[in-house]
């Protein structure tokens, strides 16, 4: 008997249930576990995911055959039962939990343990078998929680605001981005946002989710009148898009920015450090919570974080995608999609 | 260390040159005297010396962060900083202290001069005590590497700013061989006492190269021309009996060069000389390789001292009968060096360097063109009425070197670089051909853009062929052009040639890997300019 799950030239395969996990190549049927571009691929016949996820993936593929479904649910596809399980990376984002006559197989997608207060909160799924990213699988990768990075953000933005500077940050237009509009603190200035970052504001207000007013920046927008405001653009927004801002601080928002070389490497003026990605204590935990024993590990640093594994007692193997998780230096995959 | 870590986290953040001076600044006007004098010493390269072996501390680092030592060395380099990777794996602090600078500094000191255990126990209380920044700092000063985004000039600005005095006197305050441990805040930066240390230098003026052309400086009267010698430059100082030989870098270089010494009883004191130390065989310099032999050499075998003798090649006077004449015209200044040597017996090690006569800017460029020949690297230009000036500044001094040598290898090895560039991969290794063979030859780091280094990483990455630990071996594919300003012959390198600053100077797209040049065509290059 072979696994329950195969690892395919067009992605993650489920042969007894006849479908797809986030495939890079176009399918019959794909579950998608959420919206960002290297998970939620155009071009697939069918489409599967959660409800909270569909509005964006709709946004972002157009018209296309979506079945969406509430978390928790079970649902019988072919010989196999499917449910969508949160994942903590964006909201809408599950971890897709699937079961063969009592083998379960999860593959996580993007995860992250600590709750954003924004995104549906991570919850431990037990199985046999654990797909997992490992973007930032280093011990050198620890976060901060939440609270501290938004008092940072907070205060860099006052102190600007105070000495007559726009605060310019860069984040991932969906995700990153309304994780910090929704904890920022909204009463330091006006918030203004880039048409990538408001459109996907848009989608998730539409949806019933929280967020403060922002105003989208347009070639007539008069940015005098907002005078120490908050820009919330994607980093590759950085340079042309932000010139017209004037006297400003730039920063950006990620985990990368743990490493002071890449910081400096960035040249803005600030880095915070935050991820929508699991931190090394993160990953181990959510490994362990599962009750694996056997762990594929998809897409970060895969062959050291393998061998820490092995190490551990797993079996663990590395499985080759096309996933980029959040790569470093890549062009924002939100602009390039 | 709370307020030092907080200065160090500003200066780290931003990139432009006011926001980091007057943070600095700040921290000259309310940290404690004791604080403020390491923190100059850190930021002029006075750090205290490494306390530790760094394969002990990476061994200690990863026992206590509870990870194999095999983890933390993957780790190392993907950070690219021994100090971070520490303080980024270690848990936090169970018992946090706020100690001053000065605390850590004087605690690194003291490690330095225990037994392992106890230096081991020592630095697992300190990460104990520490987080963060300053956890970092601590780390940097146990590993001796001490760097910050900060040159000695801004803060000596940022000093000046703080203290209300001119910069250039504080320039000349912060030279010489003090440390926190033989000086104090107020002996060193308040007091005015200009006798108080007979071996003080003045800080060095420094020319920019000539970039546009040379005609454009107007009339050539006006300025002075000599050769551009390749070899230390160096600071002469006698007074009172004793010499002391000054390298740019501030290094006292005075016993690694005893020739000189002798000059002591010929030369009146009182005078400093700006020259260049060279090996010297006749009338002509010996290749850059004899000096080197000399440079790492605290104490000089005698026959060293006879196969490579050095001169100082006297480009300039700033001090002459124990005044300050540094605000002389040069014209003015340089008649009176010629006076003084031209007194001096012929067999001393001080030679004036050469004033070239020219009529016009075409006349120089002729001389400049065979500068290569002579062993120099091309031209000083100096404005004849100038003053000596401090640190490098334009206009009344410009180099003007011979455009460099260039030959087309390929790239064959590639590694990773350190702090700003790791995970990016910048250092390569180059090859010519010799027949269907690449032969190594020199590596080479600089020269490439941020873009363009990006892209030869994603290049790298798809594209090699072998892993050597971190070197990897690529396909040979791109060609480049490498800049450089001399060759040797060596028989350290398979190819029996060593380059002088060799760097990257073009990406040849445009030339296919067979049309690189040879071995032979280096060795012709050793031929006419070795």
């Amino acid at each position: 008997m072979g696994d329950l799950l195969t690892f395919t030239d067009s992605g993650i395969y489920c042969e007894k249930g006849g479908f797809y996990v986030d495939p890079w190549r176009p399918v019959d049927r794909a579950l998608i576990t959420h919206g960002h571009a290297d998970h939620a691929r155009s071009g697939h016949a069918h489409y599967m995911a959660t409800h909270a996820a569909a509005p964006v993936m709709r946004h972002r593929l157009g018209d296309i055959d979506l079945q969406s479904i509430d978390y928790g649910t079970v649902q019988r596809i072919g010989d196999v039962d499917v449910s969508f399980h949160p994942a903590g990376h964006v909201p809408g984002s599950a971890q897709i939990r699937i079961e063969h006559k009592g083998e379960v197989w999860v593959v996580s997608g993007d995860y992250k343990i600590e709750p954003d207060g924004f995104s549906e909160p991570f919850e431990p799924v037990t199985c046999h078998a654990f797909i997992t990213e490992c973007t930032f699988g280093l011990p050198v990768f620890k976060w901060q929680p939440q609270n501290n990075v938004m008092d940072q953000i907070n205060d860099w933005w006052r102190k600007n605001a105070a000495a007559g500077r726009t605060s310019v940050l860069g984040a991932y237009a969906l995700g990153k981005a309304q994780r910090i509009l929704s904890a920022v603190n909204a009463d330091i200035g006006p918030i203004l946002t880039h048409g990538a970052v408001e459109n996907t504001n848009d989608v998730l207000r539409a949806q019933g989710l929280i967020l403060p007013d922002t105003i989208r920046v347009t070639p007539d927008l008069d940015l005098k009148s907002y005078s120490g405001a908050l820009v919330v653009c994607p980093p590759s927004g950085f340079g042309s898009w932000t010139q017209r801002f004037g006297a400003q601080s730039t920063a950006f928002a990620s985990g990368w920015m743990a490493v002071r070389g890449v910081r400096r490497r960035r040249a803005a003026d600030r880095g915070f450090v935050m991820s929508d990605h699991a931190d090394w204590d993160g990953l181990n935990t959510a490994i362990a919570e599962t009750g694996a024993e056997r762990i594929f590990v998809t897409h970060g640093y895969t062959s050291i974080f393998r061998r820490w594994l092995e190490d551990q007692g797993y079996d663990a193997q590395i499985v080759e995608t096309e996933y980029e998780g959040d790569a470093l230096d890549q062009t924002d995959p939100e602009i390039a999609a | 260390m709370k307020r030092f870590a907080q200065l160090f986290t500003v200066l780290d953040q931003t990139t432009k040159t006011t926001l980091k001076t007057a943070a600095m600044a700040d921290y000259f006007r309310d940290a404690p005297d004791d604080d403020k004098l390491w923190c100059i010493a850190l930021f002029s390269s006075r750090r205290p010396k490494r306390a530790i072996n760094t394969t002990r501390l990476r061994e200690w680092a990863a026992e206590r962060a509870g990870i194999p030592l095999w983890l933390f060395e993957e780790a190392y380099p993907i950070v690219g900083d021994l100090a971070e990777t520490i303080s980024l794996v270690l848990p936090l602090p169970s018992n946090p202290q706020d100690h001053s600078l000065t605390h850590w500094v004087n605690y690194v000191i003291d490690l330095g001069m225990l037994e392992e255990t106890d230096r081991k126990s020592g630095i697992l209380k300190a990460w104990d005590q520490l987080d963060g920044v300053e956890r970092f700092l601590f780390n940097k000063l146990i590993t001796g590497g001490f760097r910050v985004g900060v040159s000695q000039k801004l803060m000596t600005r940022a000093l000046a700013k703080a203290t209300d005095q001119p910069e250039a006197q504080l320039t000349h305050k912060l030279m010489g061989n003090w440390t926190p441990a033989t000086t104090s805040y107020h002996a060193l930066i308040l007091t005015d006492d200009p006798a108080a240390d007979l071996s003080k230098p003045y800080p060095f003026y420094l020319a920019y190269q000539l970039d546009g052309e040379a005609q454009d400086l107007g009339d050539v009267t006006e300025w002075s021309a000599e050769y551009k010698w390749d070899g230390i430059r160096g600071q002469l100082i006698l007074r009172d009996g004793q010499h002391f030989l000054w390298s740019r870098g501030e290094d006292l270089m005075t016993d690694r060069f005893p020739e000189l010494a002798q000059l002591v009883d010929f030369v009146p004191p009182g005078t400093v000389i700006d020259g260049e130390v060279l090996a010297w065989q006749g009338d002509a310099p010996l290749p850059f390789s004899a000096l080197q032999k000399r440079i790492g050499r605290k104490t000089v075998p005698k026959k060293l001292l006879s196969e490579a003798p050095v001169v100082l090649k006297a480009y300039d006077l700033l001090e002459w009968q124990g005044q300050d004449i540094r605000d002389w015209s040069f014209k003015k200044r340089r008649a009176q060096l010629a006076d003084m040597i031209v007194d001096l017996p012929d067999d001393l090690p001080l030679r004036l360097s050469d004033s070239l006569t020219a009529d016009s800017w075409q006349d120089l460029a002729d001389q400049r063109a065979i500068s290569r020949d002579l062993g120099a690297e091309g031209l000083m230009l100096k404005r004849l009425d100038s003053p000596y000036l401090s640190g490098r500044k334009k206009g009344d001094w410009w180099k003007w070197k011979v455009d460099p040598l260039t030959i087309d290898a390929v790239m064959i090895y590639a590694q990773s670089g350190h702090g700003r560039r790791a995970n990016l991969f910048t250092d390569f290794t180059f090859a010519v051909w010799n027949g269907n063979d690449l032969v190594p030859f020199t590596k080479a780091y600089s020269g490439l853009t941020d873009a363009e280094f990006r892209q030869i990483t994603q290049w790298v990455k798809k594209n090699t062929l072998q892993r050597f630990g971190p070197v990897r071996q690529v396909k040979p594919e791109h060609v480049f052009e490498i800049a450089f300003e001399g060759i040797q012959e060596s028989t350290r390198h398979k190819s029996g040639v060593a380059l002088r600053f060799p760097r990257m100077s073009r990406w040849r797209h445009d030339k296919p890997l067979q049309e690189a040049n040879t071995l032979g065509d280096l060795k012709e290059m050793l031929q006419q300019y070795g």
